[in-house]
């Protein structure tokens, strides 16, 4: 690794230069949502695309959790995105990463973690980035479509938004930011690279997640349909509200207009309801 | 002296009489009309005559409407009825036990469907002891443009106005939820669990209480016993159910219950004692990115300017999209034409839009085509013909020439665009 950990810790006051920023990316494990198998998690994978396409200083990859067949196998498909190694804070299984994660953090100090949202197994409640991003006081963002720039310790963003827009957003370096569908789809992993790639093991000591552990966790139920309930005093309204057509009319309808006063209608719609921009 | 009670025998046994010719005439002159049919008997119990309920009806059949809605509309009946149109029950909680705060998005400035049935959740966890009854405080940031607020089931109400909130401001947001937590430390914290609204400032606002929220919540159930309330929450990108007591913060997705129908809620205004302290913005929002509307896919475009069998002048439609900023859709007949790309079919066999406001033109409404369209908002129809099924479903049809009418509105359009650059000029 090109990383030298202790000196970019004084990096973090000055601003960048010309330089390449340090990238870390928070990897997880993956789970396929039909076959259950271990793979690389999808929104992780677009993370670290997108910090793949920063530039030419190769990211830094972490990963906490247990060590065994399976997570070695989603690992790899990491490594196999171009990568010699891949650092691996080991902690037991049920483990709360969230200490072992922010000390590591706090002494490689990069300028940008990037993570998905949200994990594929156990809670995946998109916490981590949140709480990482509290604990060593730096600003986060949520739902990167790309990163623009990185210069003078600011970094110009675009966030995705619902319905396929963006926003350009600017942000204060260090900074944590987590990827989700909307990012670029990421490269394929290549096998002889994944095969190739180091796992650097690190000892650490774990905290067990005792909350998790009391709770019960059963495969995903079908959510019930929400049905058509009709708020109605009397027989008589039910069935009419039940026998009433899904689409009644009550539009407006303008006959005999001129073009100029239909399209002013037009016009006067597409304003109050601001599509218009 | 004029309410002095004078009684005409006479009158009251004709009254009584059902087979009396003057019957009806002389009940309706007495005010009793239908409402005679029941009255309290001599031993306090409640009497009923079943032959003078209902009415004779067009083919001279006696009907019976037990809604009440088609009796003869005496005085005192249209005044019950002006009192039924709105029989909600109005609730004003004066000293609530605790509260239940709520954050709902607000996207485009109105509760949208989650927030309702978020602000749904929270009147279950407010009113489940009807002893001792919680408050729903809403906490609104910037402006909005919703009426029923009352509606939706808000006792208190807390609206953030300012700059400071404007845009993505969710350091800004996440200061003033905190001192709303100093002021009224709710019992809970309800956020919708939806992209970029309350998914990120209740995951924000988690981290800050320092509390582990619930995320992906979709049901609660009351426990046993006194602190029982158990939700249910999806977990491992929506492979799992996770079934835990429900934590102080919760993040709920859509249909997680039911919204408020039948009570309207007081919405009492109230303020933050102290004013927010200034944050430092570590996130500047430099406001939205002008997309290329052709690059949305059609599935999530906001604004669709549809074509069908009825623009003749396709040059004109595409200037149009332009001007418009508008994602291009077509019907199939248009698509088969070869004028539009099979990727921008409209319908059943082609993509189920969702846009917000649909501009269909010259599109005659098949089958096929509406079903592609029923979850949008707006529907406006340009059309020839009046009575196409496209005009019935639209909530505004402008009955002409497709090719004229958009050449109007790309004018109108421009010239708009035009005031607005030289008014930014003139900032
Ligand atoms: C199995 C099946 C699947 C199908 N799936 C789809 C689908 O997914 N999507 C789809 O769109 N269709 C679908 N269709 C086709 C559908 O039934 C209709 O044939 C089609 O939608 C009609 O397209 P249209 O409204 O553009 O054309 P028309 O029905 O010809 O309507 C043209 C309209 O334009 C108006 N008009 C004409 N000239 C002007 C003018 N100068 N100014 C203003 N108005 C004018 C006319 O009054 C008329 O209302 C499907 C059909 C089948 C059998």
């Amino acid at each position: 690794m090109p990383h030298d950990a202790n000196s970019q810790t004084s990096a973090r006051a000055q601003p960048h230069g010309g330089g390449q920023p340090s990238v870390a990316v928070l990897v997880s494990m993956g789970r396929h949502p039909l076959t259950e198998r271990a793979r690389r998690a999808d929104q992780d994978a677009r993370a670290v695309e997108m910090a793949l396409s920063l530039g030419d200083v190769q990211p830094r990859l972490l990963h906490a959790g247990h060590f065994d067949q399976d997570s070695e196998a989603a690992l790899r498909g990491y490594l196999g995105m171009g990568f010699d190694a891949l650092e691996l804070i080991e902690q037991e299984p049920g483990a709360d990463v969230i200490a072992a994660l922010c000390d590591r953090l706090r002494d490689a100090a990069p300028q940008l973690v990037l993570t998905g949202a949200r994990a594929e197994t156990d809670e995946g409640s998109g916490l981590l980035p949140y709480l990482l991003a509290e604990a060593l006081g730096w600003p986060i963002v949520a739902s990167l479509a790309s990163i623009e720039r990185i210069e003078q310790g600011e970094a110009t963003l675009l966030q995705a938004l619902p319905r396929g827009q963006r926003r350009r957003l600017r942000v204060r370096l260090p900074a944590v930011f987590t990827v989700d569908g909307s990012a670029p789809a990421p490269r394929q992993s290549a096998f002889g690279p994944a095969r190739r790639g180091v796992v650097e093991r690190i000892a650490c000591t774990s905290l067990q997640d005792a909350a998790f552990a009391e709770w019960r966790i059963q495969p995903a139920r079908k959510r019930p349909k929400r049905l058509k309930i009709v708020k109605a005093a009397s027989a008589r309204d039910r069935f009419k509200a039940a026998a009433a057509k899904a689409e009644g009319g009550g539009g407006q309808v303008l006959a005999d207009v001129t073009p100029e006063q239909g399209a002013e209608a037009i016009f006067k719609l597409l304003q109050e309801e601001g599509v218009l921009r | 002296m004029k309410d002095d009670l004078r009684r005409d025998p006479r009158k009251e046994w004709i009254a009584r009489n059902r087979l009396h010719p003057d019957h009806q005439r002389v009940l309706a002159e007495l005010g009793r009309g239908a409402a005679s049919a029941e009255w309290l008997g001599p031993q306090g119990i409640m009497r009923k005559d079943p032959h003078r309920v209902g009415f004779i009806g067009p083919s001279g059949i006696k009907r019976i409407d037990r809604s009440g809605a088609q009796q003869a509309a005496t005085a005192s009946d249209i005044r019950q009825r002006g009192a039924a149109a709105d029989t909600r029950q109005s609730i004003d909680i004066e000293t609530p036990a605790f509260l239940v705060a709520v954050v709902p998005d607000m996207s485009a400035g109105r509760l949208s469907s989650q927030d309702r049935d978020v602000l749904g959740l929270a009147r279950q966890l407010a009113d489940a002891d009807p002893q001792r009854p919680g408050a729903v405080l809403a906490v609104l940031f910037g402006e909005h443009k919703e009426e029923a607020l009352s509606e939706a089931g808000i006792d208190r109400l807390l609206h953030l106005e300012g700059n400071e909130f404007a845009g993505y401001t969710p350091e800004a947001r996440l200061a003033a939820l905190m001192a709303v937590e100093r002021q009224w430390a709710p019992r809970h914290w309800l956020l919708p669990d939806s992209a970029l609204g309350g998914a990120d400032l209740g995951r924000r606002l988690a981290a800050r209480l320092g509390e582990r929220p619930a995320t992906g919540v979709w049901q609660l159930n009351a426990g046993t016993d006194e602190a029982g309330w158990q939700c249910l929450a999806r977990g491992a990108a929506g492979t799992r159910d996770i079934q835990r007591p429900l934590p102080r913060v919760v993040l709920a997705l859509a249909e997680c219950a039911e919204p408020v129908y039948e009570a309207r809620h007081a919405a009492r205004r109230v303020e933050l004692s102290q004013a927010l302290p200034e944050t430092l913005g570590r996130i500047t929002d430099m406001g939205a990115v002008a997309v290329d509307p052709a690059g949305v896919a059609l599935a999530e475009a906001e604004f669709i300017l549809s074509a069908g069998n009825g623009v003749k002048d396709w040059a004109g439609f595409h200037r149009a999209a332009e001007v418009l900023q508008a994602t291009k859709g077509a019907s199939r007949v248009a698509v088969d034409d070869g004028f539009m790309p099979r990727d921008r079919q409209v319908g059943a066999t082609g993509t189920w839009v969702t846009a917000r406001v649909y501009v269909a033109v010259g599109i005659s409404g098949a089958i096929q085509h509406l079903q592609g369209i029923q979850s949008c908002d707006k529907v406006v129809a340009i059309n020839f013909d009046g009575g196409c099924d496209m005009v019935k479903r639209a909530d505004l049809a402008v009955l002409g020439d497709a090719s004229q009418i958009l050449a109007a509105l790309v004018a109108l359009v421009e010239q708009y665009r035009q005031q607005q650059q030289e008014s930014r000029d003139a900032a």
